[in-house]
Order: C-alpha cells, then structure tokens, then sequence
C-alpha cells in the first residue's frame, strides 16, 4: 500500500486536533451490533461499525468438514472472513486470496484461546465472517460480530472477545482508524481483548512504532475493547430480554 | 437472571455446575443464559444453542447417511448419532438398510446411550419410536421445548385441541406436524411464534388469542393465511404415503 502516497495525503489531523472525520484521537467511530439477525444459524450478529458493515454467522458444534481435520479431544475452530466484491470502492476481486486467508487464520486462534473447545469432542465450530462494506478494521469488526454470533449460538466460552485497531495518524497515536488514516497513516494495530483476564489474544501491527508509542497504543486499545465490550453485551441482552419468570418448565 | 459469558456470577460458597468456570477463587457464566443457583452448585440454563442429548429423550431426527448396519441421524446435536439396524422395530438384512430408511426421511428415536466423546447411540424400538410419513418438521430452539410442552402438557394439550393436528415434539426442539394443511399452517404459525417469542412473558394468551382468532378447533382453513409461515417452513401437504419398499410394520 506504499505507492498510495503518490496521492494527495488528506489533512488527517487538524490544529485543534481533530481527525479527519471530527474525532478525537481517543474516540471511537460510532458502533451498532444486532444478535440472532439470521434464523439458519446457530448465531448471527451484524456490526455497523463506521462505515464498515459486518455479518457473522456461526454454525455447531457440528460433523467436521473436511473429516481429516477432526479432533478426538476437542472442537476445532473453522473460520472463514470473505470480503463481498461490491465491498470497496474498485471492485474486490471475489474468493479466497492470501489476506482473507490469514484475517480467518488469527481470528480463528484468538477464538480457540477462549472457547472451551473439549466439552465438544470430534465435532466442529464453523464461524463465517462476511464484509459487506469495508471501511479499515474489519478484522476487527468481524472478531466483534463472530464473537456476539458465538455466544448467540450457546457456545461455552472464557468470554466475549471485544476488537479494535490503534494506528499512528500525523504522528500521533489514535483509536480505531478509518480508511484514509489506514490508508495514510503510519501504523495500524489491530487487537483483541479477553476482559475477563485482560489478556490479548490477537495483535498484529503494519508500519512502525517506538516502543513507548506502542506501550500507549496498547493502553488506548485495551481501554476501546473495554468500551466494545459493553456494546457487545448490550447488543445480547437486548436479544434476550425480559426472559419470562417460570413458564419455562 | 440473564448473563452472558465473561461475567462474574456470586458463587461465593458454590461449587461451579454447567455453564459456569472458575478462575481464581471467582466464578464467571461461560454460556449466555439464566442464572440458576441451587446449592451447593451454581449453575447457567442455556438460553441458545444446539441439543445436547440426554439418556432417554425421544426426539425426531432426519437421515442424514445411510451405511451397510446402520443410518446415520441427524437430530441437531453436536454430532450424528447412529441408529443400528438392530436398534429398528424391522427385521433388516445387512446391506439392505436402504430399503426402509433413505436420506431424507423423518424417524423418532430415543437416546439411549451418550459417552464421553459426545457418541449418542439412538434405539427406534419403543412405543412412538418409528418412522414419521407425510407432514412437515419445523425446528425451535432445543431451549424452547420446556415452553412448547408447557406445565404439564397444558400448551401443547391446548395446540393439538384447538388445530387437531398431529404433532409429535422432539425433545431436540423438531417437531413434526400432520394432518389437513390448514391445521398444519396453524401449527406452524405457533411454533414460530414460540420459537420467536419465548422468553417473552404472556406467550400462552397469544398462542390462544391466535388460535381463536384464526379458525375453529377442527378443520377450516384460517381467514387469513398467517404470513410468517408462509415463508420458507411453508407446510408441505401430508402426501398420500409413497409406494416405495415400506417395511412391514408402519409406526404411528
């Protein structure tokens, strides 16, 4: 993505320090995420998250596909994230390239880390991201949908596993970037959070920090999971609400 | 109480059941679900989820594989669960387990051994085990049923009286539903509304409400086709039985 630079680089940040969109560098884009929009699923979550649209879908624990990667002691973690074609502006080339390949790869590690995968021997948990319209961190945005489309589904698990991206924008560290400070920022810092232990389970970093800037960057993530988190659980609570007292026998 | 995984559950002096782990002397739920403390064990009721079979359930599966002694079932557990043709009300020769079961087709079995690796053995040898002919299988949630039975029977008793269609509830959340397509269409219409709605308090006065208000107990059709079940559940007419090599004796 380098030779973007040929373009004209946009003001990212402005004197009173706002970003290009009016934020501040600690601020969120805003966040909308819906539980059990799809009734084939086992779990199904959509994430508004900017601009970004996401759509997970969770399947199992069911027979394994293809049978040799079956486990004879646990659940395995199939993910697959998809960008749709009409998701950017040029036109994405459809299936798998080397990028979706590895977004499904660490999202479906940072899940193995918290499901508790043995209580379903020999059987698989399939997790389908779809992004619908990207618009920078959609990674994280699917971990954010696929983790609510996992507790929708009943799965056992440590936790919800909130996500976001801290990158370098105009030398300066800010939360949750969007498409032109990713474009035309300095780094970019996707994680994901396990609040219960306050351990991260995904991180990956393009472009370049100091390690104090890192240090800051992991502090400004951990505490944008922490506010993730509660529009995680709203989302869920809102689904299962009001459950009736008795009657259910 | 609703929880969600992650969040810490008082269990200060309980001993952490299903649906629950512990972490330095804290428990936290790990399923979403209601929060059920009996002591000494805290425990979290799944508001979601697959089936989880249980010794002795009966539930409606449908054949997903068929192999030389056995068929494989699908009845919305984690796994399949073989049912071998010696566990079958039929006198079945090897290599002819095709001719009385083929993919596709609707069974009742019971549960009748599960082991550690999540195996479920399913026997059809019992009263109301067998296979299912004509009508449709609708799928709620395994978390539903206790709602679609009701105490003791009593919304279920009151579905089939006022619709007077058969239905035979799984207790893996499928339930086949037979007779005249419009009792069927009702049938339907309720079982999407509990599926849809039952967590929500005052669920059985609008199964009634709507059982009035959309036909007689018997046999006419609803004034107005409900159009939730229309969708992609619409019921398939109970077929007049297919010819094909049906084993001797016809279950139900």
């Amino acid at each position: 993505m380098g030779s973007v630079g040929a373009k004209e680089v946009p003001v990212l940040l402005s004197p009173e320090g706002l970003r290009i969109d009016g934020r501040r560098l600690d601020e969120l884009r805003p966040i909308k995420i819906e539980a059990g929009p799809l009734h084939q699923a086992d779990g199904s979550a959509f994430v508004e998250w900017g601009a970004n649209k996401v759509m997970a879908a969770v399947y199992g624990p069911r027979e394994v596909h293809p049978r040799h990667l079956q486990q004879n002691n646990k659940a395995v973690i199939q993910c697959k994230y998809n960008m749709a074609a009409f998701s950017v502006d040029e036109r994405k080339r459809p299936g798998l390239d080397r990028r979706s390949q590895e977004i499904s790869k660490v999202i479906a590690e940072a899940f193995e880390s918290v499901v508790f995968a043995e209580e379903f021997p020999r059987t698989s948990i399939d997790v389908y991201i779809e992004v619908l319209q990207a618009n920078a961190g959609t990674r994280c945005a699917g971990l954010v949908a696929a983790s609510v489309a996992l507790a929708d589904a009943g799965i056992p698990m440590v936790d919800l596993l909130p996500a976001v991206a801290v990158g370098k924008v105009a030398g300066r560290i800010a939360l949750d970037l969007k498409k032109e400070e990713d474009n035309f920022g300095e780094a970019d810092l996707p994680m994901a959070l396990v609040p219960q232990s306050g351990r991260l389970v995904l991180l990956q970093m393009e472009g370049h920090m100091t390690p104090e800037e890192l240090s800051q960057s992991l502090d400004l993530g951990v505490r944008g999971c922490r506010d993730i988190y509660e529009k995680m659980k709203a989302a869920l609570r809102a689904r299962y609400s009001a459950p009736s007292s008795g009657g259910a026998a | 109480m609703l929880v969600l995984p992650g969040e810490e559950i008082a269990g200060a002096g309980l001993k952490p059941g299903p649906g629950t782990y512990r972490v330095g002397g804290k428990v936290y739920a790990s399923v979403l679900g209601l929060l059920s403390s009996r002591p000494p064990l805290v425990r979290v009721v799944p508001l979601s989820g697959r089936y989880i079979p249980k010794e002795g359930d009966v539930v409606v599966g449908t054949v997903a594989d068929v192999q030389g002694t056995f068929w494989l079932l699908d009845i919305g557990a984690p796994r399949w669960a073989p049912l071998h043709m010696t566990g079958t009300p039929w006198e079945v020769e090897v290599g002819e387990t095709e001719k009385y079961l083929r993919v596709g087709d609707a069974v009742v079995v019971q549960v009748e051994s599960l082991d550690a690796t999540g195996r479920i053995g399913v026997t059809m040898q019992g009263e109301r085990l067998g296979k299912l002919e004509g009508g449709t299988i609708v799928r709620i949630a395994a978390a539903r049923v206790g709602r679609l039975v009701g105490r003791n029977g009593s919304m279920i008793e009151m579905i089939v009286r006022r619709t007077g269609a058969n239905v035979s509830v799984g207790q893996n959340g499928r339930v086949w539903v037979g007779g005249s397509p419009s009792a069927i269409q009702r049938v339907v219409h309720v079982l999407r509304m509990i599926d849809e709605e039952g967590m929500r308090p005052g669920l059985t006065d609008r199964v009634a409400s709507y059982l009035s208000a959309s036909g007689p107990s018997d046999d006419r059709g609803p004034a107005e086709a409900p159009r939730e079940s229309a969708g992609r559940d619409a019921p398939d007419p109970p077929w007049a039985g297919d010819d094909g090599p049906q084993p001797e004796r016809e279950p139900n």
